[in-house]
């Protein structure tokens, strides 16, 4: 079954969260704003964000200091850019290439567009 | 927190707003309450803070019946109703006078408000449009910080930016002890905010449920005509194709709670989402 993508508000918010962490507005050890002040910053109900934060905690891109708050993981931009990488491997790209095959494009072809896409974006 | 037991009650003798109607609601949970025109939304809200007192039945808030109007129930509930006259003074006048009927009125609460709002104590309660008379009181309402709160149609008269700046201050405002209960048909205003959405229709609770549990088991989603596969619940033709609602074959949260084909699939298909939900 095919969905247009709606993905839960807990996940945009962690995945919003994490373009914050890969812009570098938030540094690896730094602190990220309470559960509160995002619930307030998004407009949405405080237990949805600490969903996000505890979802965070759990791919450990986040880590909680008692009493402190929420710190970005040492090597959290890292670990973004690999989980994301995983993601379009394993669920993008095969929509992709399914795509291709309906077009009836030739690897050769695919090949061919994807080199003048480099050369046209150096 | 808020015990509905068995209650019954009528504006005539004849005819019934609710019979034999029960419902209970949890701490530290913005709950919308929705329901057809006419179900008895404000009436419920009018009961569970005594302003109405039921036939039959009874209303307890921590075990003590609201009916009663005793200090210790009255001093933590506020409601916000749809339409309401405010006394001819400036805010600061109106808070003096009635803050010490709530004995956890917060003043960071009621200046952070205020600043959400763009607004100043010093407006006068007499000089005002609906909209900015509604964020005044609104602003009065949150910041008494009564564990129970309920609202009835807040956006009803907010402007465009006021929907946003409402939202922010219900979430600021919100803490674990307390119980915010928003009745609306303006779901697009306020769907982010709900962890808890309750359907009623008269006698009957139709839907009592978190948005994660209905999250779990229901998917809303938007498909084009092929793409339909007799499984769904509900659907409802829109710009994409059809707008559904199928049930969630996955057990994790897949999809964003669309409150409005919610509240249409159940009305529509009482039965089975009354199926989909029973364990």
């Amino acid at each position: 079954m095919k969905f247009k993508e709606s993905c839960p508000i807990y996940l945009q918010i962690a995945d919003r969260i994490c373009d914050e962490i890969c812009q570098g507005l938030y540094v690896e050890e730094g602190r990220i704003p309470s559960v509160r002040e995002y619930a307030v910053t998004v407009e949405v109900n405080v237990n949805t964000v600490v969903r996000s934060y505890d979802y965070l905690q759990s791919q450990e891109i986040i880590y909680n200091k008692r009493g402190l708050g929420y710190f970005v993981s040492h090597g959290a931009v890292e670990a973004i850019r690999q989980q994301r990488k995983t993601h379009f491997m394993q669920v993008e790209l095969p929509e992709i290439l399914k795509q291709f095959r309906e077009m009836g494009l030739s690897p050769e072809g695919v090949a061919r567009l994807y080199g003048e896409y480099l050369k046209d974006n150096p | 927190m808020m015990e509905v037991k068995e209650l019954t009650f009528g504006y005539n003798r004849r005819q019934k707003v609710f019979e034999n109607f029960s419902l209970s609601l949890g701490e530290g949970k913005i709950c919308g309450l929705l329901g057809k025109n006419g179900t008895g939304k404000s009436t419920l809200l009018y009961l569970m803070t005594g302003l109405l007192r039921p036939q039959k039945g009874g209303i307890y808030y921590k075990g003590i019946d609201v009916r009663h109007r005793l200090p210790q129930t009255l001093g933590e509930m506020f409601i916000v109703p749809e339409e309401f006259a405010l006394p001819r003074v400036t805010l600061r006048k109106y808070v003096s006078l009635n803050r010490s009927f709530y004995p956890r009125f917060s003043d960071e609460l009621l200046r952070s408000c205020l600043r959400d709002f763009d607004m100043n104590e010093d407006i006068h309660l007499g000089e005002l449009s609906m909209g900015q008379k509604k964020k005044a009181y609104m602003c009065f309402a949150l910041a008494t910080n009564t564990r129970f709160l309920v609202m009835d149609e807040p956006s009803n008269g907010l402007d465009i930016p006021s929907k946003s700046q409402f939202r922010r201050a219900v979430a600021s405002g919100m803490t674990e002890d307390k119980t915010v209960v928003i009745s609306t048909h303006q779901v697009r205003d306020i769907d982010s905010l709900l962890d808890h959405v309750i359907i009623i229709d008269g006698s009957r609770t139709l839907l009592n449920r978190s948005v994660s549990d209905i999250c779990r088991r229901l998917c809303f989603a938007e498909l084009t005509a092929g793409e339909l596969t007799g499984d769904e619940l509900y659907t409802q033709p829109s710009v994409q194709g059809q707008s559904v609602v199928l049930p969630n074959r996955l057990g994790e949260e897949h999809t964003t709670l669309n409150l409005e084909l919610l509240f249409n699939a159940t009305l529509a298909h009482p039965q089975q989402m009354a199926q989909v939900f029973t364990d």
